[in-house]
């Protein structure tokens, strides 16, 4: 038995059933406790004492970002402070945060939500989970220490940072799950393959929960190989609770919903108008437990889509797909989406160039110019300049048959790319 | 064969510098610099008294080094003595894909080709003096 196996493998119905029941209890939480939510549900008339169905929410307006932030420090909450037991923030580029809070029932369902994705990875109490996500406000440390205490498992609150240490507590505590960014695990690899050692050997873990960041299927087979372990894709973001929200299992297709704690919808980028099952959208999010911070219709930015299929595995909670990206971290090239979850996924084909690269936007005359800047692995040829650019030649033609734009690519000396410790940093717009 | 010790550096400011330096700490002279530039980087192909000791040393220095087989040739300073040599590649269809010259006191002028290994056969078969690692390495 996994962990809460009875709520994931929860009859629809009676799931839908619990869904609503806790939807009208948090549309009217909202409305009686929210100075915000009652201000903005007038002003659309939208009454939380006639919500009948789930699809009644669609009446409701949404929560932005803005609006969170708006909201600083302690607008959005609807039990009053003695019940908050726990702040997270998540930082935004324009300087103000947005908080998020926690009661007592909030923190067990939080590790709840991530336990179990810790039970789809075979996690239990004989396991070592090793967290460096970043401790701290980030969602990311906290929120995984959580559902490793609630699974049972001997938990190590490694934090982010210092590399070489991480390999020497993953080596002798003998972790078997690694909790962190996608690219902080390729950085580890990396950095234990330098040390001279062969990260599967050395290390003993059976699983990666690895999030907070987009990564290919590429990627994760780069992981997979380099660590010997198994990569789960893990979702979740500070404003409606952290990682936890949804989590991939073992059949590696899209992420498990919680559904029991929130309620999903994924709408048109444009219109804002609900898109079918199978087809990508905005994912949308209104929680259903949620005490401190109930969040009505979050708009999150993310782009996915709802697999319509039920999961081989037998659960029968929802899943949503590995996320395209953000709206946020879309580029428009001269006038063309990219996300830069694409340009990874034409790199990655390429063996020669190492597992990281960057994008860097600059505008020259009105015109963008996008250069990818790729590390050489250290074993290519280089004193062959035209094999440099015959690279260089066949990446840039990959990109166009992929992107319809030409983006020039800038070969660099190995680690010259920023490595990171939280999220990588993929793109560098210096356009103005 | 030799070693030859080649460099990837980007066209940054100082790294030429910093290569150079890396090698010095490392005790290593170099023999012959030969810099293939592009736009956004060059390429730095080095003949020097300690290749490996020098790829690795540069290699945890950060730097991308390698080790690239050159065949390196005495050649008679005079006018016509490096054609001859070319005459002699050509005649036995050994592309080169390229070569840099470098003068030794003792030994006189000599030219670092990256050519097939078969090179080496013909060359000496013409009479040429093709270098061996203990002349250019440090005991």
């Amino acid at each position: 038995m996994a962990y809460q196996d009875e709520i994931t493998h929860m009859n629809r119905d009676e799931l839908e059933e619990l869904q609503l029941e806790r939807l009208k209890q948090t549309a009217i939480t909202c409305y009686e406790n929210i100075p915000f939510y009652k201000e903005s549900f007038d002003k659309v008339a939208f009454d939380p004492y006639t919500v009948e169905t789930l699809e009644d929410i669609r009446k409701a307006p949404f929560t932005t970002k803005q609006d969170m932030r708006d909201s600083y420090p302690y607008g959005l909450f609807a039990v009053p402070r003695e019940d908050v037991k726990e702040i997270h923030m998540s930082s935004g580029t324009t300087g103000i945060a947005t908080v998020s809070g926690y009661t007592e029932n909030d923190i067990h369902a939080w590790g709840d939500c991530f336990a179990r994705g810790l039970g789809y990875a075979g996690t239990g109490k004989d396991d070592v989970v090793h967290v460096c996500y970043g401790y701290g406000l980030f969602t990311g440390g906290l929120g995984a220490h959580y559902g490793g205490l609630a699974v049972g498992a001997e938990t190590i609150p490694m934090s982010a940072g210092n590399t070489k240490r991480q390999i020497k507590v993953l080596q002798s505590m003998g972790s078997t799950v690694l909790c962190c960014t996608p690219s902080y695990a390729m950085h580890i690899a990396d950095t234990a393959i330098e040390m001279g050692l062969d990260p599967k050997k050395a290390f003993t873990l059976k699983s990666g929960i690895h999030g907070a960041e987009a990564f290919s299927d590429q990627f994760r087979e780069n992981l997979e190989d380099k660590l010997g372990y198994k990569v789960f894709d893990v979702y979740g973001l500070t404003e409606v609770m952290g990682p936890g929200v949804a989590m991939e299992c073992d059949r590696q297709a899209g992420l498990h919903v919680a559904e029991d704690h929130f309620f999903i919808e994924v709408l048109d980028v444009e219109t804002h108008e609900p898109v079918p099952d199978g087809e990508w959208g905005e994912l949308v999010i209104t929680t259903l437990t949620k005490e401190a911070s109930p969040v009505i219709r979050y708009r999150t930015r993310d782009i996915t889509r709802i697999m319509p299929e039920t999961c081989a595995c037998g659960r029968t909670h929802r899943r949503i797909d590995r996320l395209h990206g953000r709206t946020d971290d879309m580029m428009i090239i001269r006038g063309v989406n990219v996300f830069p979850s694409q340009i990874e996924d034409v790199c990655t084909a390429f063996p020669e160039i190492a597992d990281w690269y960057q994008i860097e936007l600059s505008r020259e005359g009105g015109l963008d110019i996008a250069t990818l800047k790729i590390e050489i692995k250290p074993d290519f040829p280089i004193d062959e300049i035209r094999k440099i650019e015959a690279l260089q030649k066949r990446l840039q033609q990959a990109l166009k048959d992929e992107l319809a734009i030409k983006i020039g690519i800038k070969v660099v000396e190995p680690h010259t790319i920023q490595r990171s410790e939280g999220k990588a940093v993929r793109v560098v717009d210096l356009r103005d | 064969m030799i070693d030859q010790l080649t460099v990837f550096l980007e066209n940054t400011k100082g790294r030429l510098t910093a290569m150079c330096r890396a090698l010095g700490q490392a005790d290593v002279q170099m023999h012959a610099l030969a810099l293939a530039d592009t736009t956004d980087y060059g390429v730095a192909r080095i003949i020097c008294d300690d290749p490996r000791g020098a790829a690795q040393a540069l290699a945890d220095a950060g730097f991308a080094a390698n080790i690239t087989k050159v065949v390196a040739v005495e050649v008679p300073h005079v006018p016509g003595g490096l054609a001859d040599v070319l005459e002699c590649l050509e005649k036995a269809n050994v592309n080169v894909e390229y070569c840099y010259c470098f003068v030794d006191a003792e030994k006189g002028a000599t030219v670092a080709f990256k050519v097939d290994e078969s090179a080496i056969e013909y060359l000496e078969q013409a009479g040429f003096t093709v270098l061996h690692p203990k002349d250019l390495y440090k005991a």
